[in-house]
């Protein structure tokens, strides 16, 4: 819908003998565009979705093998060295990091190409304002994460991650499209049965942060953005 | 200020004033670059069809500063409110052809 055409001025209604039920309707219409858009953030792109999960995959593909090697040679050789330990931290360190940050920037992208199509700015109130929600459970989450593995317990980092990120889209759910709240409810739940399957972390991290991600960027381009 | 036949109110038969009230109904507070920004209007129109609105009663002013610049934010009154509600309720109520 066009913009001019709302922020006519009001001369319109006097030059015109309007047509009330037209107009009626078109004052209701953009009253409500107005107050959608003023108070969430609706550039959210579904392919940002689908971006970020097919990052997670690759990553959870990768660590995977990683791993397979490392367990490969221990059965070989029958012994692990605490280099060969270090070094795989590393590397696992390595690949997740580089996959939030692949994540993060193809997001990015698909997000502001959607803001530019829209004509909207990127970083308004609005966006600001999901930013911070998001950023509360998240960085509470990663904190808490921390604080456990100064004790050395890696068995609730990855039920813990889903059950955090689940909580920060429920909360983000309120400032940005609704439905991000179910892809919210989905991820607290795999975490939550994570904690039945400890030991399968790097299984549940795929499907939460990869294939749920897929699944919900799909329907919402499909629900919002296909033309 | 109403009109007496359809209930429609005269102050919001500008787009901006229509505009600037339905982006306070569901935000707080907003800043007026803020309001410039999404309802895309020029600072002296914007900030003449504030003052119209704060003379009616249905917004507020609140001066404020972030560091030395100042930050003038605007929120909606209890009266702003209701003439607001009562003014989708007249425009729903023309789609209707309630009279």
């Amino acid at each position: 819908m066009d913009k001019a055409y709302l922020l006519c001025d009001s001369k319109y209604f006097f030059m015109h003998e309007p047509n009330q039920q037209t107009d009626s309707l078109q004052d209701l219409k953009d009253i409500r565009r107005i107050m959608e858009r003023s108070s969430r953030f609706i550039s959210l792109s579904g392919l940002s979705g689908v971006a970020a999960g097919v990052c997670a995959l690759t990553g959870a593909f990768i660590s995977y093998s990683i791993l397979d090697n490392y367990y490969g040679d221990y059965n070989s050789s029958g012994f692990f060295s605490g280099d060969d330990f270090s070094r795989l931290k590393i590397k696992l360190l390595v690949v997740a990091a580089s996959v939030f940050v692949v994540a993060f920037a193809s997001s990015y992208y698909f997000t502001w190409r959607k803001a530019n199509k829209q004509g909207l700015p990127l970083w308004d109130h609005t966006s600001k304002r999901l930013a911070w929600n998001m950023l509360v459970p998240l960085a509470t989450g990663g904190a808490f994460i921390v604080g456990m593995l100064r004790y050395d317990v890696w068995a609730f980092v990855a039920p813990a991650s889903l059950i955090f990120y689940g909580l920060a889209l429920v909360n983000a759910s309120k400032y940005t499209l609704s439905e991000i709240r179910y892809l919210g409810y989905c991820e607290i739940v795999l975490g939550l049965i994570n904690m039945l399957f400890i030991g399968y972390g790097l299984w549940f991290w795929a499907v939460g942060f990869g294939i749920l991600h897929i699944v919900y960027g799909i329907s919402m381009w499909a629900k919002y953005e296909r033309k | 200020m109403k009109n007496p036949i359809t209930g429609l109110n005269k102050v919001f038969e500008s787009r901006i004033r229509l505009g600037v009230m339905s982006v306070l109904m569901v935000n707080e507070e907003v800043n007026f670059n803020d309001l410039k920004e999404m309802l895309e209007v020029t600072d002296g129109n914007l900030a003449t069809h504030l003052v119209n609105l704060e003379e009616n009663g249905f917004i507020k002013v609140h001066k404020g500063f972030i560091g030395k610049k100042t930050n003038t934010t605007y929120s909606v009154t209890k009266s702003g409110e209701k003439a607001f509600t009562d003014h989708i309720t007249a425009l729903e109520n023309m789609i209707k052809g309630v009279k």
